[in-house]
Order: C-alpha cells, then sequence, then structure tokens
C-alpha cells in the first residue's frame, strides 16, 4: 500500500470518528445541574484529532528513519572485502542496489531466476524494461537488492498497518471517553495553539535553511578553492567544467564581481534618491490632496511592476537609446556600451523611485506635526521648514530607508541580468559593461549542474556573500527605523 | 544681534525697507526653486512609467495579431500517400508530406505552375512564406478524419514568422534584397494575397495555447500560463495558511519575550532578502537534498511561498492590529474562550485586509523571475504539464527566455507577453484595491 492510501484510510477513519463523536455528544442527556463542558462539535474535533494526528506523526517519522535504517542493513550485507576496496563509491553502489531492488519487479519469474543465478546481463536485462542503471550490476548486488526489496516491502506495510492500528486506537480512545465533563474543546485548542506555534517557526526554519544550504556548498566550495583567491582575487574565470581543462579549475576572484554591484547600486541610488526624496517631500508639504489622491498610487504602479519587465526595457530601449545618443554627442564612437553600468543603474534607479519615496514619506509623516507648524509660526518659508526642521529631525529614518533601498539595489537580479553585461570587467568607467554577484550567481546555475564542481559551488559562495552583505544593511536600517520611531512616539 | 541681517528685518519697519524686501525675495525664489525640484522629481517619476508602457505596448500590441492565409487546400491522396498503404501502415498518415499540400494550394492560388521547372525557385520562396506549423495542424486534421482525402477544404495555416513582420510592415525595404530574410518576390505576393482577401491578421490565438517553439509563429505562453497558475495555486494553499496562523500566534497570542522577538525581527529580514537567495535555497534543499525534480512548477511553488510568506504575515499583522480591543474584550466578556474570540471574532472582521494582502503577495509572486531560473524552469517545454511535478516554465521566465532570441517575431512577442504579465498583475491589484474599499472597515 503506497503513502497516499494509507493516508486516505486514517483520514476516512478520522472523519467518521469526527461525525459518531459529534452525534454522541449531541445526544448526551445533561440531568438538573449538570452542564455540559464542551460543544459538540469540539468533542468532534478531539475525536478526529485523536484518529489521525498521531497517525500521521507515526507515518512521517517511520518514511523519514526507515531508508536510514535499510540503508544501513544493506550496506553490512555486503561482502567485507566489497566494503573495503579502496575504489569503494558508496552512493553509487546503492544507487545500483536500489535501482537492481526496485528493477526486480518487473521482471517475471523466469528472467529472475536467471538474474539470481547470476547468467542475465543486467544492464541490458533492466535496459529492456526501461530502466537505466548507472553502473554495471555485479553478482554481488544481487542479493544485497532482493533484501533491500524484501526490507522495503515489509517497511511499508508495517507502516500502513500501524499507522491504522494507531488511527484505530485514536479513534476508539476519542469514541470511548465522550461524558458531559470532558474538556474537549480545551484539548483541541491546546492542538490548535502549537499548530500556531509550529506556523509561526517556518520563518526561523527558511532562514536557517537559507543559511545551512548555502554554508555547507560554501564549505565545500573552499575545499578546492581557498579563501583569500575568492574574496581577494581580482579576476573572474571560471571556466567550465566540461570544457576539460585538465584539473585547472580557473580563478574564482570576488572583487569584479563586488565593485560591479556597488557600483551599479550607486549609480541607481545617485539617481534614485534625490528623485524619490524630492517626490515624497512635495507630496506631504505641497500637494493637495487631490494630487497626493492620484500621483501616489501613480507612482507605486512603479514598484508593482516586475523587474524582468524593467531588464527589457533597459535592454531593448534605454541601453541602445543612451547609446546611441553617446555616440551622437562624441561623434560616432558610443562612450556608453547598450549593456553598461549606467544602462542598469538607470533603470534600476527608476524602479527604487517608488521605494525611497514612499519609504521618505512615512518617515517624514511620522516628525511630528507641532515641530513642522512651530517653524512655520516663527515666519519660516515651508522649503527652510523641510531643510532646517524636518530633515534634521527626519534623518536617521531616512539613512534607515536609504539602508533598506540600497540592499534591494545590491540584491536585485533581473535588470542587471539583462542590462550589465556578463564581462567581470574592473573598471571606473560608467559607460562600460561590469557585472554583479548575482548575474553570476544565474550565469553558473543555468544550464546542467554538478553539484560537486566548484564552478557550480561557488554560486553559494556568492549567494552567502550576498545574503551577509544585504542582511547586515537590512538589520542596521531597521534597527535605525524602530528607534528613530521611538524618539517620536 | 543688530549685526545679522536676517534680525534686522524680521524686526520691522525701523531698518531699511529695501534691505527686507531683497531678503524675503531671495527666499521665495528658494522656496519657488524647491517646490519645482518636487514637480521635476514627481515628473521625472511618471515620465519614466509612461515611457516604459508606452514602450512595452507599442511593440506588443502587434503579437495579438498573426497573419494567417486561408487556402483551399486539396488532401491529394498522391501526396499523402502515394503508395496506398494507408490502411495496413498507420505511420503513413503520420508521416506524409503535408508542407507540400499547403504549398501546392497557395501556388494554385497565386498562378504558379507546379510543374515547370522554371518556377523552381518560386516554389522554394513560397514554401517559405508557410509556417512549419502547417505540418502538425493538417496532420491533425488527416488523423482525425480520414476521409477528407481526396476532398478540398477550406483551411486557415499560419503564415512565417518573417512573412508575419513583412505583412504587419515592421521589415524595413529599403535594405537590399540580399540582405534580408523576405525577398522582392515574396512581398509582391503578400502585396497581392492582401489584397484579395487570403492574407489577413487575425486574433493570435496560438499565443496563449501553444508551448515552446523555435519558431515565433508557433511559440505561445500555453506552458507558462499552465506552470504560473499551478505555482500561484500552490502559494495559495500552503502561504495563506502558515501567514494567517503564524501572524495570529504572534499578534494574539505570544508572550513579549526574545524567542518572539527573534521570529518578529526574522520576519521583517526575510522580507528583505534578495529573492535570488531563495532560489538558491530553493535548489540546495527542495532540488539537491529532497531530490523533488527541476524546472516542476511544485518547486517554483514551494520556493515563492517561502518568499510571499513574510508579506502575507505583515499584512495580515496589520489587519488583525487594525480590528479594535473592545471586539476582543465583549466575545470574552459573553464566556468565549480565547480562541474562540480569536476564529469567530477577529478573524472574519480582518478577513478582508488578509486577503488584499495576500494578492499583493500572490502579485508579487507573479512576477518573480530570479529564484525561478535556478531551479531550473528556464526549460524548453513544448507540451502542457500534467500535474505540477512535470516541468514548466513561468510567465516572466517565458518573457525572459524570448527576450534572448533575436528574431523580430520573438521582440514583438517579449512586449506581448509583458502586456498579458502586466494585465494580470493590474487585475490582481485592482481587485484587491476594491476588496479593500467595499469590505474595509473604520473603527
Amino acid at each position: 500500500m503506497s503513502v497516499s492510501w494509507v493516508l486516505a484510510a486514517v483520514l476516512i477513519i478520522g472523519a467518521v470518528a469526527f461525525f459518531v463523536a459529534r452525534t454522541r455528544a449531541a445526544r448526551l442527556q445533561p440531568q438538573a445541574g449538570q452542564k455540559q463542558h464542551s460543544l459538540p462539535g469540539y468533542h468532534g474535533s478531539f475525536a478526529l484529532i485523536l484518529a489521525t494526528l498521531p497517525a500521521i506523526i507515526f507515518l512521517a517519522i517511520w518514511k523519514a528513519a526507515s531508508p536510514l535504517y535499510i540503508d544501513g542493513a544493506v550496506w553490512r550485507s555486503l561482502p567485507e572485502q566489497v566494503r573495503s576496496a579502496p575504489d569503494m563509491n558508496r552512493s553509487l553502489t546503492m544507487g545500483t542496489i536500489y535501482a537492481i531492488g526496485d528493477g526486480l519487479r518487473r521482471l517475471d519469474a523466469g528472467e529472475l531466476e536467471q538474474v539470481r543465478s547470476g547468467q542475465a546481463d543486467l544492464k541490458a536485462l533492466f535496459a529492456s524494461k526501461g530502466l537505466a542503471l548507472a553502473s554495471n550490476g555485479e553478482a554481488y548486488m544481487i542479493p544485497a537488492a532482493e533484501a533491500y526489496r524484501g526490507m522495503n516491502d515489509a517497511s511499508s506495510r508495517y507502516s500502513a498497518i500501524g499507522a491504522i492500528l494507531i488511527s484505530l486506537a485514536g479513534a476508539y480512545f476519542g469514541l470511548s471517553g465522550i461524558t458531559l465533563r470532558r474538556r474537549a474543546r480545551n484539548n483541541v485548542e491546546r492542538v490548535m495553539l502549537w499548530a500556531l506555534i509550529a506556523a509561526s517557526t517556518v520563518a526561523i526554519l527558511t532562514t536557517i535553511g537559507i543559511v545551512l544550504s548555502m554554508l555547507f556548498q560554501t564549505l565545500a566550495f573552499f575545499r578546492t578553492v581557498p579563501l583569500a583567491n575568492f574574496f581577494f582575487g581580482t579576476v573572474w574565470d571560471p571556466r567550465f567544467a566540461a570544457a576539460g581543462s585538465g584539473g585547472a579549475t580557473g580563478q574564482f576572484g570576488l572583487i569584479p564581481l563586488l565593485a560591479g554591484t556597488l557600483y551599479i547600486a550607486f549609480v541607481a541610488m545617485l539617481f534614485a534618491v534625490p528623485v524619490g526624496l524630492f517626490a515624497a517631500i512635495y507630496m506631504s508639504e505641497y500637494a493637495s490632496r487631490r494630487m497626493r489622491s492620484v500621483v501616489k498610487p501613480v507612482l507605486e504602479v512603479l514598484a508593482g511592476i516586475p523587474t524582468i519587465v524593467y531588464g527589457i526595457f533597459a535592454l531593448v530601449t534605454v541601453g541602445p537609446l543612451l547609446r546611441d545618443i553617446s555616440a551622437a554627442l562624441a561623434g560616432g564612437q558610443p562612450l556608453i556600451m547598450a549593456q553598461s553600468v549606467l544602462t542598469a543603474g538607470l533603470v534600476m534607479g527608476i524602479m527604487l523611485i517608488p521605494f525611497v519615496s514612499s519609504l521618505s514619506d512615512d518617515i517624514i509623516s511620522a516628525v511630528p506635526r507641532s515641530l513642522h507648524d512651530g517653524s512655520l509660526g516663527l515666519g519660516a518659508t515651508r522649503s527652510e521648514t523641510v531643510r532646517n526642521v524636518i530633515l534634521p529631525a527626519a534623518l536617521p529614518g531616512i539613512v534607515g530607508a536609504l539602508l533598506l533601498t540600497a540592499s534591494r539595489a545590491i540584491g536585485e537580479t533581473m535588470i542587471v541580468v539583462l542590462a550589465a553585461g556578463v564581462a567581470a570587467n574592473l573598471t571606473l568607467n560608467p559607460g562600460e559593461a561590469m557585472t554583479t554577484i548575482t548575474v553570476k550567481i544565474v550565469n553558473q546555475l543555468t544550464g546542467d549542474l554538478e553539484f560537486t564542481s566548484p564552478q557550480t559551488l561557488v554560486a553559494f559562495a556568492l549567494g552567502i556573500t550576498l545574503f551577509v552583505l544585504t542582511l547586515g544593511m537590512n538589520v542596521a536600517a531597521l534597527y535605525i527605523v524602530r528607534k528613530y520611531r521611538e524618539q517620536y512616539e | 544681534m543688530t549685526d545679522i541681517p536676517f534680525d534686522q528685518a524680521a524686526a520691522g519697519g525701523s531698518a531699511a525697507p529695501t534691505r527686507r524686501d531683497i531678503g524675503i525675495k531671495r527666499r521665495y525664489r528658494a522656496e519657488r526653486r524647491f517646490r519645482l525640484y518636487g514637480l521635476v522629481a514627481i515628473g521625472i517619476g511618471i515620465f519614466f512609467l509612461a515611457a516604459l508602457l508606452f514602450t512595452v505596448i507599442r511593440g506588443g500590441y502587434t503579437a495579438f495579431w498573426q497573419t494567417s492565409i486561408n487556402l483551399p487546400i486539396t488532401f491529394d491522396a498522391a501526396v499523402i500517400d502515394p503508395q496506398g498503404k494507408r490502411d495496413s501502415d498507420p505511420n503513413v498518415l503520420a508521416a506524409a508530406n503535408y508542407p507540400l499540400l499547403a504549398r501546392d494550394a497557395l501556388a494554385a492560388k497565386l498562378g504558379i505552375d507546379v510543374k515547370a521547372p522554371s518556377s523552381r525557385e518560386d516554389l522554394r520562396l513560397l514554401s517559405g512564406m508557410i509556417s512549419q506549423g502547417a505540418r502538425t495542424q493538417l496532420r491533425a486534421m488527416v488523423t482525425d478524419d480520414p476521409s477528407i482525402i481526396g476532398t478540398t477544404r477550406d483551411v486557415w495555416v499560419l503564415a512565417a514568422a518573417d512573412i508575419d513582420s513583412a505583412h504587419k510592415g515592421q521589415i524595413d525595404l529599403s535594405v537590399p534584397e540580399a540582405r534580408r530574410k523576405v525577398k522582392d518576390r515574396q512581398v509582391e505576393w503578400i502585396k497581392q494575397l492582401g489584397a484579395d482577401g487570403t492574407m489577413v491578421e487575425r486574433f493570435n490565438r496560438g499565443l496563449f495555447t501553444f508551448g515552446a517553439s523555435s519558431r515565433p509563429e508557433t511559440a505561445g505562453m500555453g506552458v507558462a500560463l499552465i506552470g504560473s497558475l499551478y505555482m500561484m495555486l500552490i502559494v495559495l494553499v500552503l502561504a495563506l495558511p502558515i501567514g494567517v496562523a503564524a501572524s495570529i500566534y504572534l499578534e494574539e497570542f505570544a508572550p513579549k519575550n526574545r524567542w518572539t522577538d527573534l521570529i518578529e525581527v526574522n520576519i521583517n529580514n526575510l522580507a528583505a532578502v534578495p529573492s535570488i537567495v531563495f532560489g538558491l535555497l530553493g535548489l540546495a534543499v527542495f532540488v539537491n537534498f529532497a531530490g523533488l525534480p527541476r524546472s516542476a512548477s511544485l518547486v517554483g511553488g514551494l520556493v515563492l511561498t517561502l518568499m510571499t510568506l513574510p508579506t502575507i504575515i505583515i499584512a495580515t499583522r496589520a489587519a488583525l492590529k487594525a480590528v479594535p480591543p473592545s471586539i476582543r474584550s465583549g466575545a470574552l466578556g459573553i464566556g468565549a474562550s480565547k480562541m474562540q474570540t480569536v476564529f469567530h471574532h477577529v478573524l472574519p472582521l480582518a478577513a478582508p485586509g488578509i486577503l488584499t494582502g495576500t494578492i499583493i503577495g500572490l502579485a508579487q509572486a507573479l512576477g518573480e523571475t530570479a529564484p525561478l531560473l535556478l531551479i531550473g524552469m528556464v526549460a524548453f517545454v513544448a507540451d502542457y504539464p500534467a500535474t505540477p511535478m512535470d516541468p514548466a516554465t513561468a510567465l516572466p521566465v517565458q518573457i525572459y527566455m524570448w527576450a534572448n532570441e533575436a528574431e523580430r517575431a520573438f521582440v514583438e512577442r517579449t512586449s506581448g507577453a509583458i502586456i498579458i504579465l502586466l494585465l494580470f498583475l493590474a487585475a490582481m491589484n485592482l481587485a484587491a484595491i476594491l476588496l479593500r474599499r467595499r469590505f474595509e472597515r473604520r473603527w
């Protein structure tokens, strides 16, 4: 029986338990002076929980643990000289044994006999059944494969029987104790509370997952490439693993990528910060209510446009335009390439305008009205009020907002993939192409992957660098913004 | 004090009035300048939005029309089945030379003699005018109903991509003939066919139904639409309950301690983690560790779920916070338990806010590209995915893939796909706004 059938059976038992328990609870006759503690529905839900939850937990644990146990048992059943052979590749051998074990199911009795007596060519036989073996089967693998298959069958049989028994026992317990005083509601609510707690830990688990997954691959990467070569290397030339480079693994220098990332983010901020900040100031200080209600949503549309659209806008429209304009100005030779720091930075800046403006708008409106009115009352003009009173008061908050925006610019992917170019240059000329960390992550991970080559693993090292970089900025920004808010609350 | 001109000016009429006026003028000028900067900033923002939308729509609206040719095609048994073996060998019908049928019909229409040796070059050019998709189209007609062999039917076949571009006037005819793909003779034919109503632009249904194809005229977003639909469903089914449950715990039950503080900081941080990092997580955990298939919409959906979760949690918490405490006190006062208070009273009142946040989170997830590139959704998938475990692509990834193609017709399709994506996003955001307007309560 497969897992889904067992699950279905458990759920059916649970549903039956729910309805029976609810009817029974509804039929209870409270005597004078007695009160029923819980509503019938809670009795039903309690029976449902008892019938399903333990069985599902049992099934989950079994499914997670049994492959480990079976793997160990099959491994121990192999002959000693095979296990200690110097060219032993454990995962490959075990993979072949598992494949044979699964393949045995598809053979008829005659073929099975042939396989057992060691006469059949395993690879050809399985290929005829539509199963590809990774390596040639050896004679010692046959009994191991059969043992594996036997244990696997037994495991799924026992787990099914166990789960259904547990489910029935739970249902029995849920149904047997239905009395007026049973505190079904409290029990159900306790389970619900635990479910809520479990849901709230998903966020923590995600962070742990991000850190751990990247950490392991990064450590694997640093086993082949020294730490200093990565962090201080100025040449990015990973080569391709398939090119038969004969041990030469290429160079993985972070510096050109980091420089490109920061340069493009800097250009983007250079454009977005004044525009966004002035837009926010105008909106909070000068704009009429009507203008606000029109302009604010229109600017926020910019934030809702997917970054791939910005990327294509840069690639198809802005890049060629800048190139042609610069060529016309300089007379022939374009100063700005179609894919360049300037193109990517400008378009990313457009994307960031609404972030800067709505974040600064929040910050500016958090400045107490009394400061603003006091300044106007002393005779300052509105611009003087903004410059001399509001902005200084809002400065920490705005710095936090800018940090958040910068972290977004650094982590942005699609715009730079399409508009910044792929050449890892180290240059100061904004008219030339540079590349970023995110572009290289995408480049290294699209196409065929091999989780052992440094060419693939470097993406995770880049990823963790990016993660740490943005995490630091975010934590600082959130801290500053929080402190700032507390100051005026 | 009197040595500062400003104070003198502010002190009133005792100082020379001319000096005071100079100061005011200067300050008012600065004021106007400042105001102008603000207007210019807003103008820049609106200008770029308009420019972006304008270029996308101008480049893409033509993608919704596709040039087709209406041909009276004779299903000639001598072409389909020259040896007369179709009853015994089913492969005959599958492997027959269907494009020849369409070419001959087109030649007949234009009055070109198929048999004449002088028209060989013309015939080659004619073949180039009809999409390779005609093969599948005609084959499907014949295998569905073999009795049409020997009859003549009016069939709309797609024009080849270059002919389509030429018919739409997108190809520069001033370029010397040798350097362009559409030859002068073909241009003549296009004019001729267009004049007698045989070649017309029809609504491009294939854009929504076809899968991946290396030929623009038979490339569509069918697979991408289904892939995106699967992923949105997965995000909705997973992120909404988990997000709401987490917010309820944090907002209504959690004690204020280090642990809940940690969770809070965590969620705020996750909302700002670059999306590509989630792609790395998906690749390492779901594909490499858990062994789920690459390119599957299931993996994409899981990654997008983790990405959307913080958005939904933040929106839900705001919605829960907006429910006034009197509702809770009232429910508790008449004897509801804490859990009943939350689920029977607070949650229904917060539902519009939660839904709005969810729709906005979904819209974000729909437009996300980078993490999907990493889990291998940049794949050439021609067949519809039957389940979320099958390889698929997504709308934004399809746009990315078409953007890397060079042909003119793909450029047009890229913009067309962007229009569709933007329409979806606009519809979702509009729904969110309407929901908020309709159900939002102010206490």
